[in-house]
């Protein structure tokens, strides 16, 4: 038997999804089970004045009706922090319905429960609410004058502002600088399933089905709300319609579900509708970055300015980090970065698929595209000739690959031999042009212990366990895959187990972390069994294997066989069935080095990307991309490539389509459902090419594994913006870059 | 999301449906129920009422008055799309259909339905903003809201909405007529007359009486027609309202000149735009580019403009001067 990890194994749960028995969240079933809605202000700023129950109550159906008079008050309100931390997550550092104050449009004043989610919804809408009004504050056009400098990120977790060396005077003796300006629409994740939370109590216990990408998350903040023990918390979650980040944390309606759930006495399935999933779990924020780079005329970077403006809400300093990777990818002895923040109209923004990462490279990799155009030089060789061997603190990269995925990529896509010049190649009415950007996102070791769980039964059957959360991402064969190979079986005798804070414990798999984290839980438990079930057929006298030394014994397919005689052996369930053992178990534990490992710590890539631009309508479309990504270990290349391959979508969509504001009069965002925020259609994908450089990496894991999640999307954007600028000669300022920006020559500057 | 408690009834012939709907003051036609459900569920429209139309025989597509085609009011978008009648003698039309939506859509839409859609302005979707058209009086959100996407074209002080059917833009060009069948006996609409723009009314947006019903459109002989085209312009490549879209049909005699001119445009007009200026601009004149960008100069001579829809007045002189040069070529 050959090792399974590596190889392009099919989804293990992909006939469950299929064939619809795998259930989600919100198709759980229970006796009794009713339905909430929750009602969003319909203003952005002001006060609930009144709330007529009236017509509501007499609809038909309804068993109860919370608001800010009878909703209890919260235990206690946790700050918000990265549930990547491993502590009480809450999207944000507020709580609705705990007074008559609104904060946002769409922010919960009523929740309606009822026999069915038609009767909860015509009683919602019979809710006569009405409002003061303030006036809204929400867009950085509104708020700019009220910017001020962030000190901390995430919770006091990051300091807002990295700097070193003397960036003014490197800038003032540059030989040649490059400054830009952007302005950025907001994002919204939009996963097909839209979040929703079942709850149910059995006396002091409360079980919530969740849709979240950490039950762990869930538990933490549920319990810290309702000041009750994690112990009598227990959350599950099988199957995920996608989160992209809007899952990442903990959001009020999970915790209103519980209550809902005690308010009438029976289970609750709360789910966000799709329009409120735009005003209930973050978005990426609207923003502005600012770039300046000076650099000798050899092409070395001498100074890097790169700061960001944001909107955020009144409770939290909250702002993506744009500046993680311009501090490092590219070698610079003066470098400033910092951010700004308007508190606003808004709830707290949350992670969106390569939070920080996504926007601060598009800002870094476009201005590089501009630096080598005043050069004169490949945008290819400026970025290796910039690229160093380590960090910002001068640590070794734990692996590296940059320089090889950008050489890889050149060839796939056959960038060789390309005239420079903008505005040279049209074919009709289209201009056609092609670019390049580098991609880079950090590795975050914020996290606590992790551990799972490895069971084998008298028959050879395995079990193994964490509480990892399937999302869409393949965690089910992919550790599948781990376990299989650590514990030397079959892939179709084991079954992992996961979605449960009954589990072992891994946390929330967000930033990219999940595989590293869960494989290394995994593997550690899987291997710590085999050897102990090793250990115990070389100590057992009766055992074929007894008193060889554990070292010469190899495993494969549930066999344990000497490696100097392989005639020699017996299997796992021989050993068990013989010592009346009907299983055996073994815990893996896996300890994160730590943020301050002597680590650079970095996954790299490159993006490539030909477009045709519409020369009168500045319509742009997409030709082809190619994608090439230094991952370290792929557990499982057909999943890995369909991550990298829909973060590169993500970045075609956010380059072209996805934008939302908000409305400067209401304070509500202008777009809530899938037929106005647009994101591409098949017909707006080209062909995609993702391929993998190989690097070896012994920091991050046991299996050198590191995420594929997110940097797909870094990078994909900027390759795209700078092929409109090969194709029209206009730098885009703007995203996304629709066809006015385009015709009007790229935004703001 | 809303769910009212409502009551529905299938009519079983046209007289049932009429006396059904115009004698409920709260009632409504449901046919594909694309834009009705939709807008129910946004809870925009109210109805306590639906009469269900799609028993009733009106699904067909025959000749009328040698070469032109009567469709019947229940035929599906995308049966339509595809007739070879269609096909042939209209062919613009064919590709507004195919253009329009999605497969899953067109297959249930209708083309009675299709005419009485509406717009697609997020304030009168929201269900709650001021809003004109959805509640009279209200305001108009739009005019100093996000607007991107509104009209520039006939619109009024009371409302800026862009009407979104593609395949009307093809029949206003061909100057289709709507019958139907009133509380009042039957009538004729000329296809302009149907669309109303928003004057000081925007809530009216046709001259139907209450539970008078669509029951055909008739698309009269063009032999011009027979090489109509229909461009759509938009943000994504697929299943998306039109940023802008034409329709043309033209012939160019052998002088060079143009003899004969139906343009419509989609995406810019409170109403399905026929583009008469432009049309009267170049009959029996040059058809070259210089004309053609008079011609759409001359339509857009009163666009009303907003910062944000400012774009796309560029955006559709381009599009029109392509069009018709890629026509004449
Ligand atoms: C996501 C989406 C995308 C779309 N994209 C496009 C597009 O790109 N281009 C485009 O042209 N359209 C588009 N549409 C609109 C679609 O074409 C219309 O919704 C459809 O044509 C309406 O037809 P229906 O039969 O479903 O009408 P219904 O929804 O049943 O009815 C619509 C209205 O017409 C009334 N009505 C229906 N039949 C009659 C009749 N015979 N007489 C009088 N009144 C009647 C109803 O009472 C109701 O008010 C889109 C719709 C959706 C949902
Ligand atoms: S443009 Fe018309 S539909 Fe839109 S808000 Fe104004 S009045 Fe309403």
């Amino acid at each position: 038997m050959s090792p399974v990890v590596g190889k392009p194994v099919n989804r293990v749960d992909g006939p469950d999804k299929v064939t619809g028995t795998g259930r989600y969240c919100g198709e759980i079933v229970l006796p009794g089970l009713a339905y909430g809605l929750i009602v969003g202000a319909a203003v952005a700023n002001g006060r609930v004045v009144s709330i007529d129950e009236t017509a509501a109550r007499a609809a038909g159906g309804v068993f109860g009706i919370m608001t800010h008079r009878n909703t209890p008050k919260v235990a206690n309100q946790p700050r918000l922090i990265p549930s990547l931390a491993g502590q009480p997550a809450p999207g944000e550092s507020f709580f609705p319905m705990q007074d008559d104050v609104v904060h946002y449009w769409g922010q919960p004043v009523a929740l309606v429960v009822a026999d069915s989610e038609e009767a909860a919804a015509h009683a919602a809408a019979l809710l006569d609410i009405t409002y003061e009004p303030g006036v809204p504050v929400a867009t950085i056009a509104d708020g700019r004058a009220s910017a001020t400098q962030a000190k901390t990120l995430f919770g006091g977790l990051m300091p807002a502002t990295d700097e070193r060396g003397d960036v003014e005077g490197a800038l003032a003796a540059a030989e040649v600088t490059v400054d830009a300006t952007y302005h950025f629409a907001a994002n919204h994740h939009n996963p097909l399933e839209t979040s929703v939370t079942t709850a149910q109590w059995d006396g002091d216990r409360v079980t919530l089905w969740d849709s979240t990408m950490g039950v762990r998350a869930s538990q933490l903040t549920v319990a810290s709300l309702l000041g009750i023990p994690l112990s009598d918390v227990r959350v599950i979650t099988h199957f995920v319609g996608g989160g992209f980040g809007s899952k990442a944390m903990v959001w009020p309606h999970v915790t209103l579900a519980a209550m809902a759930a005690r308010h009438v006495g029976r289970p609750v399935r709360l789910a966000l509708t799709r329009p409120q999933s735009f005003t209930s779990n973050g978005h990426r924020e609207e923003q502005e970055q600012r770039i300046t780079l000076g650099a000798g005329r050899d092409g070395r970077l001498t100074a890097i300015r790169h700061r960001k403006l944001s909107v955020t809400s009144p409770f939290d300093d909250w702002a993506e980090p744009a500046t993680g990777v311009s501090t490092q990818i590219y070698g610079c002895d003066n470098y400033l970065g910092d951010h700004q923040l308007i508190h606003g109209n808004t709830m707290t923004p949350t992670f969106t698929r390569a939070p920080g990462e996504s926007l601060g490279s598009f800002t870094l990799e476009t201005a590089m595209d501009r630096l080598a155009y005043e050069l004169g030089m490949d945008p290819i060789e400026l970025r290796i000739m910039n690229h160093p061997p380590v960090d910002n603190h001068g640590n070794p990269w734990s692996s590296d690959g940059m320089a090889d995925c950008l050489r890889r990529g050149a060839d796939l896509f056959g960038w060789a031999g390309r005239d420079p010049t903008p505005g040279t190649r049209q074919e009709g009415n289209d201009l056609i042009g092609t670019g390049v950007a580098g991609a880079g996102y950090p590795v975050a070791f914020m996290m606590p212990v992790q551990h799972a769980r490895a069971r084998i039964f008298h028959d050879g059957s395995v079990v193994i366990q964490t509480s990892a959360q399937e999302f869409g991402i393949g965690v089910t064969t992919s550790m599948s895959q781990v376990g299989a190979d650590g514990l030397g079986v079959d892939m179709d005798v084991l079954r992992f187990e996961a979605g449960d804070t009954d589990l072992p414990n891994t946390t929330s798999a967000v930033g990219s972390m999940g595989a590293t984290m869960q494989s290394s839980a995994v593997h550690n438990a899987a291997t710590t069994l085999r050897n102990d079930l090793i250990a115990h057929a070389v100590n057992d006298g009766k055992s074929p294997l007894h008193g060889l030394s554990p070292s010469s014994v190899k495993v494969a397919d549930g066999r344990m066989t000497s490696t100097l005689d392989p005639s020699i052996g017996e299997s796992y369930a021989d050993l068990l069935q013989r010592n009346r053992l009907l299983d055996m178990e073994a815990l893996g534990s896996w300890t994160p080095p730590g943020m301050d490992t002597p680590h650079g710590l970095l996954t790299f890539g490159a993006q490539f990307a030909e477009v045709a631009v519409d020369k009168d309508l500045g319509l742009v479309r997409v030709r082809r991309m190619t994608g090439v990504f230094a991952p370290g270990r792929v557990l499982n290349p057909k999943l890995a490539r369909s991550q990298l391959l829909g973060g590169m979508l993500w970045g075609l969509g956010q380059a072209l389509l996805e934008g939302n504001q908000i409305d400067r009069q209401s304070g509500r965002w202008a777009l809530n459902n899938l037929g106005e925020y647009l994101v591409p259609v098949h017909a707006d994908i080209p062909d995609i090419q993702v391929d993998f450089v190989e690097v070896e990496d012994d920091v991050v894991g046991p299996l050198g594994v590191k995420g594929v999640g997110e940097v797909g999307q870094v990078g994909a954007a900027a390759a795209i913006a700078n092929a409109v600028f090969h194709a029209t000669g206009r730098r885009m300022n703007e995203l996304p870059m629709t066809a006015e920006v385009v015709m009007n020559g790229g935004g703001p500057g | 999301m809303t769910m009212r408690p409502i009551t529905f009834f299938r009519a079983g012939s046209i007289d049932e449906a009429v006396a059904a709907v115009s004698s409920h003051p709260d009632s409504a036609f449901l046919a594909g129920g694309t834009t009705e459900i939709d807008l129910l569920r946004l809870n925009v429209v109210q109805p306590t009422l639906l009469v269900d139309v799609n028993d009733l025989p009106l699904t067909y597509l025959e000749d009328v008055d040698d070469g032109g085609v009567r469709i019947g009011a229940m035929a599906r978008m995308s049966d339509v799309a595809r007739a070879p009648r269609i096909v042939e003698r209209y062919p613009g039309m064919s590709q507004a259909l195919l253009l329009g939506a999605s497969e899953q859509l067109r297959n249930m839409a209708s083309m009675g339905g299709n005419m009485c859609q509406r717009t697609r302005c997020s304030y009168f979707r929201d269900g709650q903003s001021p809003c004109n058209k959805r509640e009279p009086g209200s305001g108009c959100s739009a005019l100093t809201g996000i607007n991107r996407g509104h009209a520039v074209l006939g619109t009024s002080e009371q409302c800026i909405a862009t009407h979104p059917s593609d395949v009307a833009v093809a029949l206003v060009a061909l100057d289709a007529m709507i019958r139907t069948i009133g509380p009042d006996g039957t009538n004729a609409i000329p296809i302009e007359r149907f669309f109303l723009r928003p004057a000081d009314t925007p809530s009216i947006e046709h001259p139907l009486a209450h539970g008078e019903l669509i029951v055909a459109i008739d698309v009269p002989a063009l032999p011009v027609a027979r090489t109509s085209r229909y461009v759509k312009h938009r943000d994504r490549a697929s299943y998306e309202f039109a940023l802008v879209s034409v329709f043309s049909a033209m012939r160019v005699d052998d002088a060079g000149n143009v003899a004969e001119l139906r343009l419509a445009l989609g995406g810019v007009g409170t109403v399905p735009w026929r583009a008469h200026r432009a049309e009267e601009a170049l009959i029996g004149r040059p058809a070259t580019p210089e004309n053609f960008a008079a011609a759409a100069d001359a339509e857009f001579a009163d666009a009303r403009t907003t910062p944000m829809n400012e774009f796309m007045v560029t955006f559709a002189k381009r599009a029109i001067v392509r069009e018709l040069s890629e026509v004449t070529s």
